[in-house]
């Protein structure tokens, strides 16, 4: 971690803090982060983020949850403790396969959904009794917060953010990650 | 304004043509007597190597579709001649109905969505309306010959429906119970209430559309509103007895509760998949200026969800019949995986695996080549459904996917291209004054 110094910009309305980043990431400024009291949309496009991964661990896990509930049913219901039920007490995984269906899709959608939040949590550096990041209470209130790493030019980035419609505009000192 | 294309005009007119004369073929070739019947079975059969003529002539005497059940249980067993020939007799016909119905309700799936959209008073679809009301106009022509096949079928012109023939009724103690539904004459009034409204509908809502293109206030779009909400009560409630009647009384014996849900799923898909196709084809050719990839990428999101929600009522409808293994049930699923096992799981596979692996990338719902590939695989996926609901029961074992089958596809594919872009270049095919239509243009994922 190393100290450094940002500016935060203040924006109260998520047009304007669009079109501010749209005109910040075309004077190729780095944003570092942009902190919001709800999810804009379009934002992390126009911020020039990478496209989430997130979907593709979802259908890793799903796989996984899919092989769980093979196992399990497997174990169970044919190896353990075979049972007739329905009258069909074939002992086999194949011809009983119809009845395990539904757990095998209930196990799929269970592993992907919480491992997914659990990885998203993760990723996010979100976990109990976490302190707080945003720089300021205020935006998870009614306020958006642009902050962009101050390199010796903070004049002109000053004069940029006024520019685009900034309500507020502070600098500070911030440990970065 | 669009106009369509000479060389669309003329392939459609030429798939018309050809399907006439291989639907022609079909019913000049079914056979007239036992004996013929019998003949066309034994060459058939040599054809795949000898031996199993013997075991077809077995196999007809305890398991041999439905039909086969029925006469026998009025204590009337047919001789396997005459079975035979009621089966390819009615081979050419069930494949017209197949193809006739299967059009016909791509229409009516996109007569359901579109009626969602208004209700809904969705603000990304207004752009593709005009699509949409261009596909619902085959309704008319679609309707209209399926109701002359149901008419033919009631003056016995052929053996698709059990039930209509009273010597088979007399003989059925379950059929009389039910003949107070099943019977002839309120069968065609129901049909003709059904097509009847959903026309009504169908017209009436075209109009104000295009009324509201010149209006100076919204009231066309409000009434639309209240009718297209109205008209989904109805069209739920008609749809599935619809389907009860021109699908599942083949089988007159077999019933499903969620049968009108299970072939609701079905049209909706496949109009959706039609409503993504006819859009790729007028984008490409350079309409649509406003529709973006954000259209299409919902549509294809429809597709894959309406995919996987088919999959499950098929399913739902399958695993309590094989659990509870009750024979008056089961015996639809039975003929189905012993006589028609490649289509049965093959329409699962088109149906639901293909859809499910193909357009699960978010990436690839916005690629329009990709989702014309997807659709086609879908489209022939609810073509082979149709099939497994309508053949089992009319034509047995006997089925095959030959000259009859693939000329009534291709005479109703011929007509459908015809009738839908004939409608579509009646009007601009953006909407002018539609209250959302702003938001449409600026519809963005």
């Amino acid at each position: 971690m190393s100290a450094s110094k940002v500016i935060q910009a203040y924006y109260n309305d998520d047009d304007v803090l669009m079109h501010a980043v749209k005109k910040v990431k075309a004077a190729k400024h780095h944003i570092e982060e942009v902190y919001c009291p709800f999810p804009v949309h379009g934002l992390d496009k126009a911020m020039g983020l990478a496209p989430t991964r997130i979907a593709i661990t979802s259908f890793m896990y799903g796989c996984v949850g899919l092989a769980v509930a093979i196992t399990m049913m497997n174990y169970i219901m044919i190896k353990d403790w075979p049972q007739d039920i329905g009258g069909k007490p074939s002992f086999s995984y194949l011809e009983n396969m119809p009845a395990f269906v539904p757990i095998m899709f209930e196990l799929t959608v269970f592993f992907a959904a919480h491992l997914m939040v659990i990885t998203f949590y993760l990723r996010s550096r979100l976990w109990p009794f976490k302190k707080a990041e945003n720089p300021d209470v205020r935006t998870t209130d009614d306020h958006f917060v642009m902050e962009i790493e101050v390199h010796g030019n903070e004049k002109e980035l000053k004069d940029l953010l006024a520019d685009t419609g900034a309500v507020e505009i502070n600098i500070s000192e911030k440990n970065l990650h | 304004m669009y106009t369509i294309s000479n060389r669309l005009k003329m392939a459609s007119i030429i798939m018309m043509a050809v399907g006439v004369l291989g639907m022609g073929y079909g019913f000049l070739s079914a056979p007239s007597t036992e004996a013929e019947a019998l003949a066309m079975v034994a060459a058939h059969d040599d054809g795949h190597g000898g031996g199993h003529a013997a075991e077809a002539d077995h196999a007809v005497a305890d398991s041999h579709g439905a039909t086969a059940e029925e006469h026998a249980e009025g204590g009337h067993a047919m001789s396997h001649g005459e079975h035979v020939l009621h089966q390819l007799q009615n081979k050419p016909w069930a494949a017209l109905y197949v193809a006739a119905f299967f059009f016909f309700m791509i229409a009516l799936g996109v007569l359901a969505f579109y009626a969602i959209q208004r209700a809904a008073q969705a603000g990304w679809s207004p752009l593709l309306f005009r699509v949409m009301e261009g596909i619902t106009a085959y309704l008319v022509p679609g309707g209209i010959i399926v109701f002359v096949i149901l008419v033919l079928s009631v003056m016995h012109m052929n053996h698709l429906f059990v039930w209509m023939d009273a010597d088979v009724v007399a003989h059925d103690k379950l059929l009389q119970g039910k003949a107070g539904f099943l019977n002839p004459i309120f069968f065609l009034v129901r049909a003709a209430i059904f097509l009847g409204g959903w026309i009504l509908y169908r017209e009436y809502s075209r109009k104000l559309s295009i009324k509201q293109d010149a209006a100076s206030d919204d009231s066309n779009f409000k009434l639309n509103f209240r009718i297209s909400a109205a008209f989904l009560v109805f069209y739920l409630i008609s749809e599935s007895m619809m389907s009860w009647d021109w699908i599942m009384s083949v089988d007159p014996h077999w019933f499903s509760t969620l049968f009108g849900w299970y072939i609701f799923a079905s049209m909706f898909v496949s109009g959706i998949t039609v409503i993504a196709m006819v859009t790729v084809y007028l984008k490409s050719k350079g309409h649509l200026e406003q529709v973006n990839d954000s259209h299409i990428h919902d549509l294809a999101k429809f597709m894959f969800g309406i995919s996987i929600f088919w999959t499950y009522l098929w399913f739902s409808q399958f695993m309590l019949i094989w659990y509870s293994n009750i024979p008056e049930e089961v015996t639809y699923y039975v003929t189905r995986i012993q006589d028609y096992r490649l289509p049965f799981f093959g329409m699962v596979a088109m149906n639901f695996l293909f859809p499910v692996l193909l357009l699960m990338n978010s990436d690839y719902k916005r690629i329009n080549w990709f989702v014309i590939m997807a659709g086609i695989v879908i489209l022939a996926g609810h073509y082979m459904d149709i099939f497994n609901a309508i053949m089992p029961a009319t034509v047995g074992d006997q089925w095959f996917i030959g000259i009859p089958e693939i000329s009534a596809i291709l005479f109703f594919a011929g007509l459908f291209i015809f009738w839908i872009f004939r409608a579509l270049s009646t009007q601009p095919l953006q909407p002018k004054r539609n209250p959302f239509i702003e938001e449409s243009k600026h519809f963005h994922y």
